[in-house]
Order: C-alpha cells, then sequence, then structure tokens
C-alpha cells in the first residue's frame, strides 16, 4: 500500500482542476460580470465620485439587470474602488482589481489620476500578454490620452478639453458684445491648456476681441478670490472664462458675484455636486457651461424616464453624468456584438461604433484615437424652464446652444498600436 | 492702477484681520500651555458648518451668536478631557495630538455634514453694495468683517490688560505656580483660554464662510497659515500676530494685484532667454502665482534671521 | 558567543519573515500590500531617526522621500533611453543620495535649532517644496508627475522585473539592509549622542559635543533613508506625483511612527505594517476607515503615548518574572466586552452613515429605518461599556500585581 509521496498531490491537482472545469462550464450563464470603479469615494473629492458610481451602478441595474442581464442572463456588478483621488492609490487598486480578475475598468475623475491609470494599464498588458485589461475614461479631459499617449486599450467618453474650448470659444466669438476676455484658471495642466488654446483660438476667430488677463492660481490654495476680482473689473473685462473646479469653482463665482461683476462666466464645472445650491439665485443667468448631453429641456421620453426612475431612488442626487450611462451602454452593446468580455473582443467592437444615447444623440467612437464624438451643448445656470433641478435648489442648467458632432471633429496625432 | 491699490489694500485687511482672529486665539493658548494648536483651523471650520446648520432655524445672526459659543465649549472639553490628559507625555505628544485632532474633525466634519459645498449665505441685511469706486463694490459684508475682528482686537486687548482676569491670566502665564499658590485654580485658567481661543476661532469660521466657501477643506487651506503667522509675529506676542497677520494678508493681495514676473526681471537686467530653455519654468515665473508660497519663504527665512520672530520675546 | 546568537537571531528572523511572506500569501494584491509595507517600513524607520532617536519633530520628512523618488524616476528614465546603463537594483541607493544631499542642505540651516523651530523650518520647507513641484514642471511634471519603466535595464541574474513579486525580493533585500544599518547607526557613537542631544543638549555640549553637529548627522542620515523608501516608491509604482512629498505624507509617516511607538527602534516597524494593513484593506470595507484612523490615532495618543510597540514592551517585566499569565485571565475579561462596545460603536457610526438600504454588518444585516435596531445596539453598547469599566479594577490590581511586589530589582511602570 506504499504510495509514492509526489503523485498524491499531482493526482489529486488534476482531480481538483477537472472539478474546477466542471463548475465553471456549469456556472458560466450566471456569473456576474464584474467591472471595477475607481474613482475617490472618501477624503475631499468623495461627492463626485460617489454620485458617479451611484450614477454606474443604477444604470446597470436600470437598463440591463432588472431586464434579466446581458449575453444570456449574465448580471453586471460594479465592483467600487477607492482611490481618494490619488495617483499612488489608484495603483494600489489597479491592482487589487487585476487581483480580483476584474478586466473592464471605469475610471473618470482627475487627469492626474487617468494618465497614471493609463501608464499602469499600459504596462499591465505589455507585460501580461492575454490579461489585458480595458480603461474606460468617462470623464478625464486631457487632450494627450487620445493624441500623443492613446493606446489600443484605453476608451474615452466625454469630449476632451480642446473640443470643449472649441465649441466655447465659437459661442463667445459669436457674441458680439463681448469685447474683451479674462482668462484664469488652476496652475496645472489642464488650466494651461485652457489658457493656451483659448488665446490660440480667440486670436483666430475674433483677432478684434482682447485677452485683457490670463492668470494662474495656485490649485486648492487661494483664500479668498476677491483680489483676483478686483483685477477682473479694473482689466474692464466683458466675460471671463476658467478650467475651475470643485472649491475653486465655487469660491472664484461668488467672489465675482459678491462683487457686482455682472459678466458672463464661462465653465466647465460650475454645476450638481452641491455648487448649483450655492450659487443659487446669484449666479442666475450668469454662468455658462458647456458639456454634452442636454440637461433641459429633455428631449426624449427614455431620458425622461431614466432620469425620473433615478430620482425616485436616489431623491438626493442628481443624473450629472449622463455620459457614465453612454460609456455602460456602448460597452455592453460591444459585449454582445462580440459575445465576448474579453477586452480585446471588446476593444474591437468598440471602434468605429455608433449609438444613440438616451437623448436620443448620435456619438461616434472614432478607431483613429478611441475618442468619442457625441453633440456638445452650452447651457445656463437658471431656474425657469428646468425640469430637472439640481441638488434640489430648483436651479439647473437649460441648454442654449447645440453643436453637432460634425462640426466638432478635431485632428488627432494618434498612431494606434493595435494587437496582432 | 489706483483702484487696483486700493482694492488690494481692503482685500488684505479683509484677509489680515481675519487671519489675526485665528492666530490671536492660538497665540493666546501658546502663551498659556506652549503648545501649538495644530487643530485650530479646524475650529474655524467647525464654526462655519455649526453656523450654516443654525442658520438654517435661526438665520445668520443666530449662528453668529450660537456657533462660537458650542466651538468654545467643545474646546474646552477637549482640552479638559484629552489635551490635559495628554500632557503629562511632552510637549511633542500634545503636538502630535493636536495634529490627529486636526485629521479627525476634517473627518467628522464629513461624516456629520456630508463632503458637499454647503450653501451658507450672507445675511439679507448685508446684501448691499458699503460703496462703489471705481465701477466696483465693497460689499457690505466685507465692511461687518473688518469691524468684528477689529472689535474683537480692541475687546482682547482690553480684557488682558486692563481687566483682573487679565492680569491673572497673563501672571498664569508666566509663573503659573505662583498663581496656583495664590488661590486660582490654574487648569481651569487654561480651560477657559482653551475654549475662549476656540472660539474666537469658531467666530471666524461664522463670519468667513459665507464668503469663503464652506466645504470640508477650509480648514486644510487656512491651517498652516496661521501657524506661519504665530510663529512669524513671535511665538506668544499677541501684537506680534496682529502685524504679521496683516503683513501676510497685504503681503499676498499686492502679490496678486500685481503683473510683474520673473520675465520682467530678466528684461529690467537686460537678458535674454529661450523658451525651451530647461528653467523655462522658473522664468516665465509670475508673482501672482507663487503669492501664496510667499508667507513660507518669509516663515523660513525669519526663523533663520531672527527665530524668536518679530516680537518675540523668549528663545526656544 | 551565546550573546552573539542571542543578539543575531532576530535579525536572521527578520531576514526569513520577510523572504517567506510571499510564500504564504502569494495573490497579487498580498503582494502589492507587502510592497507598500517594504516602502513604508523603511520610510517610518527614517524618521524615527528624526523625532524618535534625536527629538526632531518634523513636519516635512516627506520631501526627502519624495525628492529621491523623484531622482530615481529619473534615473529609471535616463536607463530607459539608455544614456546610463546600471541594473536597476541599485535605484534605491540614487534616491537615497539624492536625499542626501537634499538634507545635507536644509540641514545645513535647519538643524540649527530643536523644538519648535525645527518643526516650523521643517513645515515651511516643507509646504515651499511641495508647492514649488507644481511650478516646476520640467523636472517634477506638474500634478501628473513623471513616471518610468523599470524594465529597460540590464536584466540582474536574469531577472527583468516584469512582475511585482520580483521586485518584492528586491524590495525585501533593501528593506533589510537599510533596517540592519539603521539599527547599527543607534549603536554609533553619533546615534547614542544624537539621544543625549534629545534629552538634554545642553549636557551633550558641556561634554564637548556640538548639539547642532549631531542633530545634523542624525538629520542627513534619516534623509538618505527616506530617499532610499523613496527609491524603492519609484521601483513599485514606476510613478511619482507631487502628492509623494506634500504635507500628507509627511503627516502620515508621522502617524506610523508614533501610532507603532517612538522610542523603540522596532515601533515605527508595527505602525507602518498596521497603516498598510488598514489604509489597503479597512477602506475595502467602509468609506469611513479615515474616520477611523483619526479615532484610532487620538485614542493612541491619549491611551498609549508610547505607542503599539510600547505597550507591547510594557508587558516585558511581567515576562520576566513568568508573571504573564496571571494577566491573561483579567485581559480576555476586560477585553472582550470592550472589544463588543468598540463594535457596536462602528455599527452605530456605520448605520447612521449608510443611504437607505440595509447594513450588512458582521453577519447581521441592520436596517436604518427600525427604531428597534437602533435602541437595541444603544442598549447593548451601554451594557457593554458599563461591563468594561466594572472590569477596569481588577485589570488594575492585576496588572500592579504582576508588575510590583516583593522584587526590588524590576523597575517600576512609569
Amino acid at each position: 500500500m506504499k504510495m509514492p509521496l509526489g503523485k498524491l498531490p499531482e493526482s489529486l491537482r488534476y482531480i481538483l482542476a477537472a472539478l474546477a472545469l466542471l463548475m465553471a462550464g456549469q456556472s458560466q450563464a450566471q456569473e456576474p460580470i464584474r467591472i471595477a470603479f475607481i474613482d475617490p469615494l472618501s477624503g475631499t473629492f468623495a461627492s463626485v465620485g460617489t454620485s458617479g458610481l451611484t450614477q454606474l451602478q443604477f444604470a446597470a441595474d436600470y437598463l440591463y439587470n432588472d431586464k434579466g442581464g446581458i449575453l444570456g442572463g449574465r448580471m453586471i456588478e460594479i465592483v467600487p474602488f477607492d482611490n481618494k483621488q490619488s495617483p499612488t492609490e489608484t495603483q494600489i487598486q489597479f491592482r487589487r482589481a487585476i487581483s480580483e480578475d476584474i478586466r473592464i475598468v471605469f475610471q473618470g475623475n482627475s487627469s492626474a489620476v487617468a494618465n497614471t491609470l493609463h501608464d499602469a494599464v499600459t504596462r499591465h498588458n505589455r507585460r501580461n500578454p492575454g490579461q489585458e485589461i480595458l480603461q474606460i475614461n468617462y470623464s478625464a479631459v486631457d487632450p494627450i490620452l487620445t493624441n500623443e499617449e492613446c493606446s489600443f486599450w484605453h476608451f474615452r467618453f466625454d469630449s476632451h478639453a480642446i473640443m470643449k474650448l472649441e465649441v466655447l470659444t465659437d459661442f463667445i466669438a459669436a457674441n458680439e458684445e463681448i469685447k474683451s476676455l479674462y482668462v484664469i484658471g488652476q496652475d496645472y495642466s489642464f488650466g494651461h491648456v485652457v489658457s493656451e488654446t483659448t488665446e490660440q483660438m480667440m486670436a483666430q476667430k475674433r483677432p478684434d476681441l482682447e485677452i485683457v488677463g490670463n492668470e494662474f492660481h495656485p490649485i486648492g490654495q487661494v483664500k479668498d478670490f476677491t483680489p483676483y476680482v478686483t483685477k477682473i473689473v479694473s482689466s474692464g473685462a466683458d466675460a471671463v472664462l476658467t478650467g475651475n473646479f470643485g472649491a475653486d469653482m465655487v469660491s472664484l463665482a461668488r467672489s465675482i458675484i459678491d462683487s457686482g461683476l455682472e459678466i458672463p462666466i464661462y465653465t466647465f464645472y460650475a454645476a450638481y455636486d452641491g455648487i448649483t445650491a450655492t450659487l443659487g439665485e446669484d449666479g442666475k443667468d450668469q454662468i455658462h457651461l458647456v458639456h454634452n448631453e442636454t440637461a433641459n429641456p429633455i428631449p426624449t421620453e427614455e431620458r425622461r424616464a431614466f432620469n425620473l426612475a433615478f430620482k425616485a431612488e436616489h431623491p438626493d442626487r442628481d443624473v450629472t453624468q449622463p455620459r457614465i450611462v453612454n460609456a455602460l451602454s456602448m460597452l455592453v452593446k460591444a459585449m454582445e456584438e462580440s459575445q465576448s468580455t474579453e477586452p480585446a473582443a471588446i476593444a474591437s467592437a468598440l471602434e468605429d461604433m455608433r449609438f444613440t444615447t438616451l437623448t436620443g444623440d448620435q456619438a461616434w467612437m472614432r478607431a483613429d484615437d478611441h475618442q468619442l464624438f457625441q453633440s456638445l451643448h452650452i447651457s445656463v445656470h437658471t431656474d425657469e424652464g428646468i425640469e430637472f433641478d439640481a441638488d434640489n435648489s430648483g436651479f439647473g442648467l437649460r441648454t442654449i446652444h447645440t453643436v453637432a458632432p460634425e462640426d466638432n471633429l478635431i485632428e488627432t496625432s494618434c498612431r494606434m498600436r493595435r494587437p496582432r | 492702477m489706483i483702484e487696483v491699490l486700493i482694492f488690494a489694500t481692503l482685500n488684505g485687511l479683509v484677509t489680515g484681520l481675519l487671519l489675526f482672529m485665528l492666530a490671536s486665539g492660538l497665540t493666546l493658548i501658546f502663551s498659556m500651555m506652549g503648545v501649538l494648536n495644530f487643530a485650530h483651523a479646524s475650529f474655524y471650520m467647525l464654526g462655519a458648518y455649526f453656523a450654516y446648520s443654525i442658520s438654517l432655524y435661526l438665520g445668520f445672526w443666530g449662528g453668529l451668536l450660537f456657533a462660537p459659543l458650542i466651538v468654545g465649549v467643545l474646546g474646552a472639553l477637549i482640552e479638559r478631557y484629552g489635551l490635559r490628559k495628554v500632557h503629562d507625555s511632552g510637549h511633542v505628544a500634545e503636538l502630535v495630538f493636536t495634529f490627529g485632532l486636526a485629521f479627525l474633525i476634517e473627518e467628522a466634519v464629513q461624516f456629520f455634514w456630508g463632503p458637499d459645498t454647503k450653501n451658507y449665505q450672507t445675511p439679507d441685511l448685508l446684501d448691499f453694495p458699503l460703496f462703489t469706486l471705481f465701477g466696483q463694490e465693497f460689499s457690505a459684508y466685507r465692511g461687518f468683517m473688518i469691524t468684528i475682528s477689529v472689535g474683537i482686537f480692541v475687546a482682547l486687548y482690553y480684557v488682558l490688560t486692563r481687566s483682573r482676569i487679565g492680569i491673572i491670566i497673563q501672571a498664569a502665564i508666566t509663573h503659573p505656580n505662583t498663581v496656583a499658590n495664590l488661590g486660582h485654580n490654574v487648569p481651569l485658567i487654561f480651560m477657559l483660554v482653551f475654549g475662549v481661543g476656540t472660539a474666537l476661532a469658531g467666530v471666524a469660521g461664522v463670519i468667513a464662510g459665507p464668503v469663503l466657501t464652506t466645504f470640508p477643506g477650509m480648514a486644510l487651506v487656512l491651517g498652516s497659515i496661521v501657524f506661519v503667522i504665530v510663529v512669524i509675529g513671535g511665538l506668544g506676542s499677541l501684537a506680534g500676530a496682529f502685524i504679521a497677520s496683516l503683513l501676510i494678508g497685504l503681503l499676498q493681495s499686492y502679490a496678486i494685484a500685481s503683473d510683474v514676473g520673473m520675465a520682467d526681471l530678466l528684461n529690467l537686467l537686460g537678458l535674454e532667454f529661450a523658451r525651451d530653455h530647461p528653467l523655462d519654468d522658473l522664468w516665465t515665473l509670475t508673482l501672482p502665482q507663487i503669492a501664496p508660497l510667499l508667507p513660507y519663504l518669509l516663515l523660513v527665512l525669519v526663523l533663520i534671521f531672527r527665530p524668536s520672530g518679530l516680537m518675540g520675546k523668549r528663545e526656544q | 558567543m551565546k550573546t552573539l546568537v542571542k543578539k543575531i537571531s532576530p535579525w536572521i528572523g527578520y531576514l526569513l519573515l520577510l523572504l517567506l511572506l510571499p510564500q504564504f500569501f502569494d495573490s497579487v494584491l498580498a503582494v502589492s500590500i507587502f510592497n507598500q509595507m517594504a516602502i513604508a517600513i523603511v520610510f517610518a524607520l527614517s524618521y524615527n531617526m528624526l523625532l524618535g532617536q534625536g527629538g526632531m519633530l518634523s513636519f516635512g520628512h516627506a520631501v526627502y522621500f519624495g525628492l529621491g523618488g523623484f531622482l530615481a524616476v529619473h534615473a529609471l528614465i535616463l536607463i530607459e533611453f539608455e544614456t546610463l546603463t546600471f541594473s536597476i537594483i541599485y535605484i534605491p541607493l540614487v534616491g537615497g543620495l539624492f536625499g542626501l544631499l537634499a538634507a545635507l542642505f536644509i540641514g545645513s540651516f535647519s538643524t540649527r535649532k530643536a523644538g519648535t523651530v525645527f518643526a516650523m523650518i521643517s513645515l515651511g520647507v516643507g509646504e515651499l517644496i511641495a508647492a514649488s513641484s507644481l511650478i516646476f514642471v520640467s523636472f517634477f511634471g506638474g500634478e501628473a508627475g513623471v513616471s518610468g519603466d523599470r524594465t529597460y535595464g540590464p536584466p540582474f541574474f536574469g531577472v527583468e522585473f516584469f512582475q511585482n513579486i520580483e521586485i518584492y525580493y528586491l524590495a525585501a533585500a533593501w528593506v533589510f539592509i537599510a533596517t540592519l544599518f539603521m539599527y547599527l547607526f543607534t549603536q554609533t557613537p553619533a546615534g547614542r549622542m544624537a539621544n543625549a542631544v534629545r534629552d538634554n543638549p545642553e549636557r551633550a555640549e558641556f561634554i564637548g559635543y556640538s548639539a547642532r553637529w549631531v542633530r545634523f548627522i542624525s538629520f542627513a542620515a534619516a534623509g538618505f533613508f527616506a530617499g532610499v523608501a523613496g527609491g524603492l516608491f519609484a521601483l513599485n509604482y514606476e510613478f511619482i506625483t507631487e502628492e509623494n512629498l506634500n504635507a500628507v505624507t509627511s503627516g502620515r509617516v508621522l502617524l506610523m511612527a508614533y501610532i507603532g511607538g517612538l522610542g523603540y527602534f522596532i515601533g515605527p516597524i508595527i505602525g507602518a505594517v498596521v497603516l498598510t494593513l488598514m489604509n489597503s484593506l479597512l477602506s475595502n470595507y467602509t468609506e469611513l476607515w479615515m474616520l477611523y484612523l483619526g479615532i484610532l490615532f487620538v485614542l493612541t495618543v491619549m491611551f498609549l503615548p508610547r505607542g503599539f510597540a510600547g505597550f507591547i514592551m510594557m508587558h516585558q517585566l511581567a515576562w520576566t518574572r513568568g508573571k504573564l499569565k496571571s494577566l491573561a485571565l483579567p485581559y480576555v475579561k476586560t477585553g472582550v466586552p470592550a472589544t463588543v462596545f468598540l463594535a457596536i460603536c462602528v455599527a452605530l457610526i456605520e448605520l447612521s452613515h449608510v443611504e437607505g438600504e440595509a447594513l450588512h454588518y458582521l453577519g447581521l444585516e441592520l436596517s436604518q429605518d427600525s427604531g428597534l435596531t437602533w435602541a437595541l445596539l444603544l442598549i447593548a453598547a451601554t451594557a457593554a461599556f458599563i461591563a468594561t469599566r466594572k472590569t477596569l479594577p481588577q485589570l488594575r490590581n492585576a496588572w500592579i500585581e504582576a508588575n510590583h511586589m516583593e522584587d526590588s530589582s524590576g523597575e517600576a511602570d512609569p
């Protein structure tokens, strides 16, 4: 009865492997498709991150899970990872996601984080062929990600900074009353992109329009914006353009309003998550915002139903980023088309995909650089004609100008390297 | 140009006086206990948040009245049941305790009020321009801020130098044992001073909240600056803190208002520079860009050349 | 001979532990956590050279960590573009040397005084460098930082460092070497004098040592090892950003060293391990982990002024006297209700935080809307609290019993 010692574990291993295979085969149909959501869920930036997570989870349930799942009954499971908006934490959470065998990663907040995640994904994919990860960028707008640094494994579902600025500067240029513009922004890459691009574009579009100020302030360090506003006032500017976000946005807008300056302020991020409520009556008709997906008036019944259902489940929250929903929907469409959950197959299916969003928008994922193109809007902060307000304040965004996707095509310097 | 100068001065005054309200409490606490309270700006934040919550029911003025009281009582309790316990382990432990407290308060604020920016507004009563100069309004609320700050400085100065309690406090700073022997309850005085100091920070929070935005990061923005002021002014010196507050407020305001940069300096010296030089970042630097850094630069310079600060008396 | 074995055996144990850890936990996540720990241990130990051994409270120690890390990443980039060719195993040394350089420069004026002046200069310098890192984009890369790739160097005995586990063994080697040298430093005259200057600078001056010079040496050494940690960071993450040299990182290392225990060499190691675990594991269960961290920190400062290591070392006397067993029962008696009390407090905090949904906690499903749940939790918490208070005197007596008795040679517990 003597058994060779080394053989036992090996034979056991075969049996176990066979069993595992059997079980996997059986549970394949029910096993959920897991998607990582890496964004700040604690700390100062938590409000934007948790709001995005709520929307993504709601969209997954409302659009797919409640209707029996996708790919023949598989559910979508959103797995949250808290990166505290820190590049280092993002890396740590990314490794966690890998160790949990997740192959698709959603991330949106902060271009710095998106860039480091992008680097990490690229490196991981190069070093671990066959176990690639797909990065779904739903919000980071640094143009570099779909230009010099573009990658086959990265898809962006928001218009990048230069696309948005193109629309914003066109809109400003068309307004003959604006003869001078003041640009102010946070002293970091996005702020610099805004400042430089605006100067360039304005010089082309309206040579007579004078940029009377181009100011940077340290990010998150300014206590009081009044000294900056003093400069704006004395420059005699007819309009202000800023790429500020978060508390820097609120403080700047409040200081401008408090000083009695009644000129339009053109922004990227001056709404939702407490900002709309804080600006309230004072900012009415003054704050302008460039974004995709109309907020008000709601163009389609599908969108209305979605928003109402969301509000019913989360009365204190708003649908702040419809692009998250678009990203998920297009991802699912790619899975259905390729009948696969493998990143490589999904990525191929996403390339050149055309998609109609809930709002009835025609969206197109350009294969050359993995940048999504859809119509962009300029909206104004007001309480008139608002069906879906923000922060339950009665105030919200009403769209006053729309640019079709074909009028917003921007060339890319991307030279995409595709896996064979 | 003249209007920029005038408004820069006014803005600098507002910021400086606001900083003084924080610095005064901090320096009082330091003179008493020899401990720099890292959590001081957190009490300022608590003031703003409490006032916001109270203002929802009792309006702004209710907040102004009650929020500093709550903050002061909270501060006194923390001194009594926290700091005093740590006191035996030495100054480093106390400093680390307040450091941890600052961390904890920020988290607690997020827990109770959430991470969003709060819609805390100035009172309607003061919602009018005090005067308009060269087309720019100076709001009545800012005038009110100046009045309150100056009022507190005068009152504090009067109490400390003229009143009986002030004399006891001053005596307790230098000769705690003698004061105790005279029958005064020194620990109680410590607790009161800590309470009053934090309440002052609370007042600053109440009046700054509506204009500087009430959000969980507001303590962090101000936290180390107040430290800088107290150290530059000279640890334990109220007058030094006053001067340093105004100095830093005005310095930052003027720096922002200015338009000079390294490029101008180089031009003045008749130097040219290439755009793609590795030191390009340095040469394109402007004064407004580095305005918030100036206090730290000043701090390091002061500490190197005059470690006791502008008005400091005792050497550490 | 016997003393030598006694001296060396903990180090062999330490080395074995470092090498064998991945054998027991080999998931991607575990290796990632071990790498973080390795970096944190070196960093926290270097901080302890300042505060624990030299009595210099620094609020800007991350500067040397970060600068070392930045240079290490730049070295990686140079290797990638073949300007330089050397194996990446020396990268931590590059970081260390740059950390040393920075510390030599800043230490030349900041170590003149100890106490508050030193602390404030460290704060000011820390803020200045953190802020300039956003301004000088060509070196610091702005808010996105700089990134390199560790796989372009010449292979080290065939290892190309594609996987994190390979980096772990490299890091483990560096951690061992760094720990050993930092320990040896405490045994040198310079290390001993650092303690003397911390405790009483006047007396140290009196016997002929310049307090400033002694502080300067400690400061430079601390800067070097912080830079080594920064180099390890660069190897593990292959990028570094502004946040790695700002006040948050400086604060975190203070937290690690303090919670671990400043007075003991092993303290910061414990602190680094505990905090890394909390950071990576706790944050997956609750959004409120920072709140708990803050509470833990404040409670530690209040009740365990000598940190976890100090708490463990408190039992040394009872251990040598063989009285540890007599403490076990009282510990359990107080510990159980205290743990229950804390667990219920956590439940209450979490319950008030959830949005609408039910809270799954320790296998229970709690509902926010049920008043009964709240009442039961509150009653249980009160009961557990009373039980803790009731049994506390017993523990105190047992403690006194175990430490103070007929024995006269044993020092009384502080």
